[in-house]
């Protein structure tokens, strides 16, 4: 499998470099190496993908030392990729994790990784597609597949939560004038909306509670510390629940809304005016719960001008 | 040379890396520092509370903007919109260089995150001065590229990589970050003697000088930031503080990060190399005068 974005390997790495032309080659080739999948025991694989012995391709570009051979000191690289990228989805994805347990976890981000590897300058972005890939290659999460789905949606929500565009907030008196059948409310772009099948909030938040926990147990000696932190976060049971994935005070929050809330969100977010929104939730909507929500959603700083 | 165009004539003294652990001290106590020197891509965001803190560490810091994913080595050209958000931030910061590494770690578009090693070759030097030109006149701001250190050389390589880093910083007209501890790193990886690298580099070009701790393996040693600097690694900084003159220089510890306290001590250290440069400096000024 080629990583997606990444142009097929050279054969051979040039012998000498006169041009861009051939750094860019040089260049294709060791990142080739270094992205492919290490083996179970995070060795460079021994095979490169033309069944040649990878230690002769290294050979090719990198030269050896007394103490190193040239296939040794590209592993030093691909390791030290493969480390990098997966500590960063061990702290970006706490939830994931715990869910899968660690060796699974463990092996859906090598997979991840080896398709989707790092398209962006941050690692910030690292894990963006992962819950396209779980959709995409079941087999890494079954038999809990749309849980992990949802857990995965759920926590790259905080990421864009944390540090997403934040666009100055309308205010009451911005759109005291615009009729409600034309007034667009766009929502922040930090905020998410998520309609998901399991309670994953609370079991993230579970998560993180053990894991504090955890990290607190480790500098005492209290026998009842250390059992509860051996505890896990018990999986979700299965129950529909609307959040909203936002921050307040440079604070991450997830708020949970009615059914009917969400519904307005979610027709707001897709650029219908206000009055179409509303009645898009549904003729039962009393005007009185509306307004209280749309109260909040203002104090909270939800809504910005509409592009 | 202490302070020289590649630096903005500044003389900034000795800064340590702005790290998350640390930002709940800085922020309370207020410690006297320097300066800071941040990485450009932590704050590289559209928002929340990173740019916050920044601000605040603004209003009474002097920063430095350090970056670790421009790969002027990398044969593809820069990304514009990495470029549009990095210019930003320098407005923002009103940094007075901007230093990146003079390695690769990108190709068509795809990102390992790592400091990858040039092949020291005349065309790579050609290539990666012209991206060093580019990305400093879209961004208005001197720029210091930084060695790095490394675990694998090519075949292909036709010099040194003092030489190479000297061809480059004289096409690109741009000044150095000289890492010592990369120096020494990369010396014991292959075999060279650290200080035919100090005395082989452009002093002149020197605006900015790092110290790290490194972890030493059977068979190689790797720059992990993670230790106190080492002695070999500060005799090789006293070798070119003696060549380069007073010099601004940071501490890097980015890896089992202690308090704020003991990284600053540690980095405070550097004092009693500059001070006796900064005392051979003012003879010499009060014989001009």
């Amino acid at each position: 499998m080629r990583p997606a974005g990444l142009k097929p390997p050279p054969k051979h790495a040039p012998r000498r470099l006169h041009s861009e032309a051939d750094l860019r080659t040089l260049q294709r080739l060791m990142m080739h190496a270094i992205v492919q999948p290490l083996t179970a025991d995070d060795d460079l694989a021994p095979r490169w993908r033309d069944g040649r012995p990878m230690a002769e391709v290294a050979s090719e570009f990198i030269k050896p030392n007394d103490r190193l051979t040239s296939f040794e000191r590209l592993q030093i690289y691909a390791r030290g990729y493969w480390y990098r990228v997966i500590d960063c989805a061990y702290d970006d994805c706490p939830g994931l994790r715990a869910l899968l347990g660690e060796e699974k976890f463990s092996a859906l981000i090598r997979a991840y990784l080896a398709k989707y590897p790092s398209r962006s300058f941050t690692l910030r972005n690292l894990c963006a597609r992962l819950p396209q890939f779980i959709r995409e290659a079941p087999r890494w999460t079954a038999p809990h597949t749309a849980l992990a789905h949802a857990v995965a949606r759920f926590e790259w929500a905080q990421t864009v939560a944390f540090d997403g565009e934040a666009r100055p907030v309308l205010t009451p008196d911005d759109i005291a004038d615009v009729p409600p059948a034309k007034l667009r409310l766009a929502l922040q772009p930090y905020l998410s909306l998520l309609a998901l099948d399991w309670p994953v909030d609370d079991y993230v938040l579970a998560v993180k509670k053990r894991d504090a926990l955890r990290g607190e147990a480790s500098h005492a000696v209290d026998h009842g510390l250390r059992a509860a932190s051996r505890r896990t976060a018990s999986r979700p049971r299965r129950r529909r629940v609307f959040i909203v994935v936002h921050r307040y005070n440079l604070q991450l929050y997830y708020k949970r809304v009615d059914a009917v809330a969400f519904k307005i969100l979610t027709a707001l977010a897709a650029g219908r005016p206000l009055a179409q929104a509303v009645a898009a939730a549904g003729r039962g909507v009393k005007p009185a719960p509306v307004r209280d929500w749309f109260a909040t959603w203002m104090e909270l700083g939800w809504f910005c001008r509409w592009k | 040379m202490p302070a020289n165009r590649f630096n903005a004539f500044t003389d900034y003294g000795i800064g340590i890396g702005l790290r998350v652990p640390h930002y709940a001290h800085i922020l309370e106590k207020k410690p006297v520092v320097d300066w800071f020197e941040i990485i450009s891509e932590n704050f590289m965001v559209d928002g929340g509370r990173p740019l916050h803190v920044l601000d605040r560490i603004l209003e009474q810091y002097r920063v430095v903007q350090h970056g670790v994913s421009m790969y002027f080595g990398s044969a593809e050209k820069p990304d514009r919109t990495h470029l549009k958000k990095l210019k930003q931030l320098v407005k923002r910061t009103k940094t007075p260089w901007l230093s990146d590494h003079l390695c690769w770690g990108s190709v068509d578009g795809t990102f390992t995150h790592d400091l990858l090693p040039m092949p020291y070759t005349f065309a790579a030097a050609r290539r990666t001065a012209e991206k060093i030109r580019y990305v400093r006149d879209c961004l208005d701001v001197p720029i210091c590229v930084e060695n790095v250190s490394s675990y694998a050389e090519f075949h292909a390589s036709e010099m040194t990589e003092w030489e190479f880093l000297s061809e480059v910083v004289e096409r690109a007209d741009c000044g150095i970050l000289l890492d010592v501890n990369n120096i020494y790193v990369s010396s014991k990886n292959h075999d060279f003697d650290p200080y035919d690298y100090v005395n082989g580099v452009p002093v002149d070009r020197v605006g900015q000088i790092h110290v790290a701790g490194h972890t030493k393996f059977e068979k190689y040693i790797l720059d992990t930031h993670d230790h106190p600097v080492l002695d070999p690694v500060w005799k090789l900084y006293a070798h070119a503080i003696r060549r380069c003159g007073v010099t601004a220089t940071l501490l890097e510890w980015d890896d089992k990060i202690p308090s704020f306290d003991e990284v600053h001590d540690e980095a405070l250290k550097a004092n009693a190399f500059i001070g006796g440069a900064r005392a051979a400096r003012k003879p010499a000024q009060a014989a001009r005068a």
